[in-house]
């Protein structure tokens, strides 16, 4: 990046040009152990704990869409930045940037909304704010959350132990979220199966780290989708990946979107979908824990961490090819979270 | 999808190139012509599956990629006129002209819209009487008709703020331009299959009458582009070159006569420009006398910088199949997807981008 270059919004889009937002221009400006390991949130020492704390803005468009809207993102964005650390989410803070002129109606529906996520969640909203601008300094409602919680004792949930041999498993279908929110912002008719997974993950995750306490690594593959996790996990932990496109869950309805539109289901964001980086003698553990949960019905094993080569990510194809999974370029969708 | 299981194809398709592997006694080369079928052999890994001695190597039929810098000069130039609005569709925005792209005069303020059907940018115009609306008309056989259906409603709606800044183009004169110029060293071609549901079998038969290349229209599934392979591979053993239809499900041998009407209706065919082809003789299309007064060249003066290419690209070379994109010393160096030096790192199909994107190819793992 370039001190004459100008934010795209491709720079918002999770891939390699947010990377690079991170690396050059944040990082430098705020570099610490503990953002350094650039994780989805961070695992932070105060005297007698072991903490993770995470943020995060909410900008979706349209503000509701089916299965969804704003406040339940805004809820479970964070719970989930927080269980992937492998903590328990305990405390929520809200901060509201609205729009002069938005209906009360919507606001209170937003936050009842928000309620109902945290009470599933088992988390409490305890700190707030609200700013209101002038018509067309935002567009209705822009919400960001932070969270904290204790990190689970026993576990250590952090790339640099994800190693080669390690089978790679995914929660459920891909690009769900994705494909409701477009289709709310461009007016298309959706089959009713198709609605956004948007859900709060931590009391799954519990479960999972209670019966594999080994787990190496969790990460929810939202903006940039699967293809963009995995590459980020590969370069954080200087390891390959080989994926069996075959295994890869995607509902046939979103998968037919996906054709008709040009998207690719691997680069779609997901807000209630996570992977797990596990040992194999764990596999089937982790496995039935998911397959017992209403969050994790349709997991499957799809792929494995290999040596070589260092950083990148292999897809095998359905007809047995085998090609490069890069991380997303430019902006499939911007405003999806 | 094919609706066949994943180990099913598998099988199918280790079939495919045992058989390809013994058909292929030399080494061969063949060119997929339209850049749908360069992704999906990428992303079908496909190149990994088939034997070191048969190479695929992409062709011109990216339509953004042909598209000479003038064209993008012109267009940029013309988004810098006050009351213009640039609607184009989304792939061009990118594509870096001589000294600057549509995307970057966007950012200085120009009024460009990204559409998804060129009847949208009718919509505009009707919406803003006031100001002056250019599509940007590009693209092959494919879109070429809706464009001149867009022309014929523009005349309909009686618009007069709408104009066309065309620069259609046809798929086999530019064939037969590449074979005339030899050196490419291609065996045979699998031919692109959304222009030919439109252009029919006929407009190919010279390739084999007259260049003894064999030729195949192809489907987009893996499985079906295997099988062209394979096809071609065996022609090549039996020394017999022949054009096949095996894409019948979409193209029928007569293509699509009612499209080719409204085409021929509104377009004459006229020589054309290429990126890395040069002029190519009747290989564009150009609006007929009645419809000029919907071309922008003719009605709107402009003065474009003089095109130049950029510095060390090769995608003149890429595009005609000479070299493939890791042999140009930008590729992965200067030239990336978020920071295009050439139309074929822009493009979704351009086969730079699809080298970069699918990892050149063949895995190395
Ligand atoms: S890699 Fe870039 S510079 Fe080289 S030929 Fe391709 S587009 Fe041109």
């Amino acid at each position: 990046m370039m001190n004459g270059d100008r934010i795209t919004l491709a720079h918002g889009s999770g891939g390699k040009l947010s990377a690079a937002l991170v690396k050059e221009v944040f990082a430098p400006a705020f570099s610490n152990g503990a953002l350094n390991e650039l994780h989805d949130g961070a695992r932070v020492r105060m005297p007698g704990a072991q903490l993770a704390f995470s943020t995060d803005s909410y900008v979706v468009k349209p503000l509701f869409f089916a299965g969804g809207d704003i406040g339940r993102l805004a809820v479970c964005g964070t719970v989930n930045d927080l269980a992937m650390c492998g903590a328990d989410p305990a405390y929520l803070s809200a901060g509201f940037i609205i729009e002069e002129g938005f209906p009360v109606a919507d606001l209170a529906r937003i936050v009842s909304s928000m309620g109902a996520a945290a009470a599933e969640a088992g988390v409490a909203i305890v700190t707030g704010d609200t700013k209101v601008v002038e018509k067309g300094a935002v567009d209705g409602l822009y919400i960001n959350t932070a969270g904290i919680g204790a990190v689970l004792p026993g576990t250590d949930v952090s790339p640099r132990r994800i190693r080669p041999g390690q089978d790679i498993l995914l929660s459920g279908t891909l690009g769900d979220h994705a494909v409701a929110v477009m289709a709310g912002r461009y007016g298309l008719e959706l089959p009713p199966a198709v609605v956004t997974d948007c859900a709060p993950l931590n009391g799954l995750v519990k479960e999972i780290l209670t019966a594999a306490p080994t787990v190496a690594v969790l990460r929810d593959p939202t903006r940039g989708g699967l293809a963009t996790a995995l590459n980020e996990l590969a370069l954080q932990a200087g390891v390959g990946m080989m994926i069996e496109e075959g295994t890869i869950p995607v509902r046939r309805e979103v998968a037919a979107v996906c054709d008709l539109l040009g998207f690719d289901s691997l680069y779609l964001a997901n807000e209630g979908k996570f992977l797990v980086i596990v040992e194999p003698n764990y596999t089937e553990i982790v496995l039935s824990v998911l397959h017992r949960h209403p969050y994790g019905r349709e997991a499957a094993v799809i792929g494995r961490v290999t040596a070589a080569p260092a950083g990148q990510v292999g897809l095998r194809t359905i007809v047995g090819g085998v090609r490069l999974l890069d991380m997303l370029v430019g902006d499939q969708l911007p405003r999806i979270c | 999808m094919t609706g066949r299981t994943t180990d099913e194809s598998r099988r199918l398709a280790k079939r495919l190139a045992e058989e390809i592997s013994r058909l292929a006694v030399r080494p061969i080369r063949l060119m997929e012509v339209c850049g749908s079928h360069t992704v999906a052999i990428f992303k079908a890994g496909l190149r990994q599956l088939l034997p070191a001695q048969v190479e695929l190597v992409s062709g011109p039929g990216c339509p953004v990629c042909v598209t000479p810098n003038e064209y993008l000069d012109t267009a940029v130039a013309y988004s810098r006129q006050p009351g213009v609005i640039i609607a184009t569709f989304g792939d061009m925005l990118r594509v870096p002209g001589s000294s600057s792209s549509l995307a970057a005069a966007k950012m200085a303020g120009a009024d460009i819209r990204i559409i998804y059907s060129p009847l949208e940018s009718l919509d505009i115009a009707a919406a803003n009487p006031t100001k002056t609306v250019i599509f940007l008309a590009v693209g092959f056989e494919t879109t070429a008709p809706t464009a001149a259906a867009t022309i014929l409603a523009a005349e309909q709606a009686g618009l007069a703020n709408w104009f066309a800044l065309s620069a259609h183009k046809l798929v086999p004169p530019a064939l037969r331009a590449l074979l005339e110029a030899g050196g490419t060293r291609i065996d045979g071609l699998i031919l692109p299959g959304h222009v030919s549901a439109v252009i029919g079998e006929a407009p190919y038969r010279f390739l084999a009458e007259e260049y003894r290349m064999p030729a195949v229209i192809a489907g987009f599934e893996p499985l079906e582009i295997l099988q062209a392979v394979h096809s071609l591979a065996r022609w090549l053993r039996l020394g017999e070159p022949r054009l096949a239809n095996q894409y019948r499900r979409v193209v029928k041998p007569e293509g699509n006569p009612v499209a080719r009407a409204v085409l021929g209706r509104v377009y004459g065919e006229a020589d054309a420009a290429w990126r890395g082809l040069g002029v190519i003789p009747a290989s564009g299309l150009v609006v007929r006398k009645e419809y000029q007064r919907f071309d922008a060249r003719r009605k709107i003066p402009v003065e474009p910088e003089a095109a130049r290419e950029p510095d060390g690209c090769r995608c003149g070379e890429v595009l005609r199949g000479m070299i493939s994109p890791e042999a140009c010393l930008l590729f992965r160096q200067a030239c990336r997807p978020e920071n295009p030096v050439g139309s074929c790192m822009v493009s979704a199909e351009g086969a730079c981008a699809a080298w970069y994107k699918y990892g050149s190819g063949r895995w190395q793992g």
